[in-house]
């Protein structure tokens, strides 16, 4: 076990490494970078630059040398201060990467997780309830209904609700968090709420998104279990049906959720880009949209393997979740 | 004909010359002597595929849906009387003003209410902008005075061929690379398998981004950025196929069969063409059709958040971008509309035809 986590840790290393060393290069290769951008803007603005400022600016952004040589250079600089706990400046926000993580996932981490829970409490028991009538009335619409949950696209359905709930009907916010009606002096709990109601339709839209898969893999698992040898024993020796599937069948499709749950999260922490972006959400999603969108390169490294990191932390924690909630399996053979 | 019980045979017989059915004899002691012809039917294993397939309803409505979208888009355009001229599918029969007007109301000398419009600041277009629902726009005209029926046919043309295109060069590139890493395992599995494991731990939409900043400031802005797009995706998304492959392929190698083709001494290309691969086109085939829903997504958000195609291409993508302005969201449904209702439709359908195939190729499924 400790062997074959050993090995599953150095891999890992090893994926973590070339990541960032593919990410890092394609940031590079920019022709016309952030930092030229911001100096020709400032150059048709009328300011007096000179070339040599411009040079002057790329040195100081650590973009001086864009030859081959260069760029390994940099990307070696760049990966002896990740190590070091330092991912430098965001060029945009003038702010420390980390700092800037560490501001903005709060919000994103509470939008994943409220909506995550969501999704389990209404996702286990309907798709247990379904495989219990597999092949019924239930089973078929609930399956239809998840099935269209899955195939809608974000931006789609948030807009559509935007424009019903929010616009037409105005029950709820189009986005943001504050609202510019609420008072200055308004106490932590009026702020909560007014946040919580910004909330409403995003959440909504990040657990129907999600809902269906969860749903039809909780389905298929119940499905498989139900057919097993000591669901029969169970039933044999009298047990009431509820017992039989609550107790026997819920227990043993907890294994492989439990695995799948851990897949998740990149999600949980790393933000719903466009859901952020569509609900205007300050959260960390959003952020780093509009950092890559113009190539700040320190917030796009950043972001981008704190993603790798958890992908990889998911990864392995599945592997070692399904050790532990299953005994019978042993890692490493 | 429709009780009759269904045996399959490993036969390719087709049910239109089978007086005499070939049924292998642990079915036939099943029916106890039973007069065989009269009783069993026997299908191939590609026509209880179909049968099992055509049975879902949901699966054939999902096949009907594909049917219609690809009808819509591929003919439907011949039917539209703002068929592309010139590459615009703009109406010149109505011009209208993009600015602000004056209305102006006066009761005439024969004493009707007429309205004048007084053009403020903004210029006289040659054509409908902006226009509702009519009956020689069904569903309008978007702000350049496009037809929005017809720039949803042409739009169509690109995301379904896209998605298309996509799909097959994944599947390739997936069957070549993980057919060659569980074939011949060692070095090659482990470096084909780590270069998998890297590339799926790229996050997808951050290095959409990052590519569209790359493609901003090399001045690729026209349709072609969308095509480099489907590149990075393709390259990015061969290797869900690779590692199905890689696992079917490792445990058919060790299977019987296998060895009966080394004994026969076959050359490795015929093993792997004609021995390993048929055995797995029932995954590839299921997986491809889900996927061609997943790469509809894709352009369909790369069009959205307007780093696919550009909007002045019409894709369902770049249609369904209009719902970003909060104008167009809230008082020009009929722009964007359309272009969800079809991208969500497409990826249903898909959804509905991969999840009914995967059920008809389950030999594990009773029903």
């Amino acid at each position: 076990m400790a062997k074959y986590i050993i090995k599953r840790l150095l891999l890992s290393l090893l994926i973590l490494f070339s990541v960032s060393f593919i990410i890092y290069v394609l940031l590079r290769i920019m022709p016309i970078s952030y930092v030229e951008n911001i100096f020709y803007e400032q150059q048709q603005g009328g300011a007096n630059l000179t070339e040599e400022d411009l040079q002057r600016m790329l040195e100081l952004y650590g973009l001086g040398d864009s030859s081959v040589w260069g760029v390994i250079k940099g990307y070696f600089t760049w990966l002896g201060n990740f190590l070091k706990g330092d991912m430098g400046k965001s060029f945009k926000l003038g702010i420390p990467v980390e700092q800037v993580i560490r501001d903005k996932m709060g919000i994103s981490f509470g939008i994943s997780f409220v909506s995550l829970i969501l999704e389990v409490i209404i996702a286990v028991p309907l798709g247990i309830k379904c495989a219990t009538n597999q092949y019924g009335k239930f089973d078929y619409t609930i399956t239809v209904l998840c099935m269209i949950g899955i195939s809608f696209p974000s931006f789609f359905l948030g807009n559509l609700l935007i424009k019903w709930f929010a616009v037409d009907l105005g029950w709820f916010e189009i986005g943001g968090l504050v609202s510019s009606s609420l008072p200055h002096d308004a106490n932590f709990i009026t702020r909560f709420f007014d946040m919580c109601w910004h909330l409403v339709i995003p959440v909504f839209v990040m657990v129907v998104l999600n809902i269906g898969s969860l749903m039809r893999y909780q389905r298929t698992n119940t499905l498989e279990v139900l057919n097993a040898d000591y669901i029969r024993t169970a039933r044999a020796k009298g047990l009431s049906e509820g017992k039989v599937v609550y107790k026997h069948v819920f227990r043993n499709t907890m294994i492989p959720l439990i695995t799948t749950l851990s897949f998740t999260l990149p999600t949980l922490f790393g933000g719903a880009m466009i859901t952020e972006e569509i609900f205007a959400i300050p959260g960390i999603g959003q952020t780093a949209y509009q950092a890559l969108k113009i190539g700040d390169i320190p917030l796009a490294m950043g972001y981008n393997m704190f993603i790798a990191v958890l992908t990889v932390m998911g990864t392995l924690l599945a592997d070692i979740m399904y050790v532990v909630v299953d005994p019978r399996i042993k890692l490493g053979q | 004909m429709e009780d009759k019980k269904d045996i399959k045979s490993t036969e390719e017989t087709s049910p239109a010359e089978n007086n005499q059915p070939v049924v292998n004899s642990e079915a036939a002691d099943d029916l106890h002597g039973e007069n065989l012809t009269e009783r069993v039917k026997v299908l191939s294993p590609g026509r209880t595929v179909l049968k099992r397939f055509f049975r879902s309803k949901l699966s054939v409505a999902g096949l009907a849906v594909l049917l219609a979208l690809f009808i819509f888009s591929f003919i439907g355009p011949l039917c539209s009387p703002w068929r592309a001229n010139n590459g615009t599918v703009k109406d010149y029969s109505k011009p209208t003003v993009n600015g602000t007007c004056l209305v102006l109301e006066y009761i005439g000398p024969d004493g009707q209410t007429y309205e004048a419009f007084e053009v403020i600041d903004g210029v006289p277009l040659p054509y409908s902008t902006l226009d509702g629902p009519s009956w020689s726009h069904w569903l309008g005209t978007d702000n350049e005075g496009n037809d929005i029926l017809t720039r949803l046919m042409y739009g169509g043309q690109i995301s379904l061929t896209v998605g298309f295109v996509v799909v097959l060069l994944e599947t390739l590139l997936g069957v070549l690379l993980g057919g060659l890493a569980g074939y011949f395992g060692k070095w090659v599995d482990q470096l084909i398998m780590r270069i998998v494991d890297i590339l799926s731990c790229i996050p997808s939409l951050p290095i959409m981004l990052i590519f569209y900043a790359v493609f901003q400031s090399l001045g690729i802005i026209d349709i072609s950025r969308l095509y480099y797009m489907m590149i990075v995706i393709t390259l990015l998304g061969w290797t869900g196929t690779a590692r199905l492959v890689r696992g079917q392929i490792l445990s058919l190698r060790e299977q019987d069969f296998m060895l009966a083709a080394k004994a026969s001494g076959l050359s490795t290309a015929k093993k792997i063409f004609k021995h390993l691969l048929p055995n797995v086109i029932p995954q590839l085939i299921v997986s491809m059709t889900l996927g061609l829903g997943s790469v509809i997504l894709m352009e369909a958000t790369l069009g959205y958040l307007n780093i696919g195609a550009p909007i002045e291409t019409a894709t369902w993508g770049s249609m369904i971008n209009t719902a970003s302005n909060s104008v167009y969201r809230q008082y020009y449904p009929n722009m964007w509309l359309g272009s969800g209702v079809c991208i969500t439709s497409a990826i249903l359908a898909f959804n509905f035809v991969g999840d009914g195939l995967r059920d008809a190729f389950d030999p594990k499924m009773k029903r």
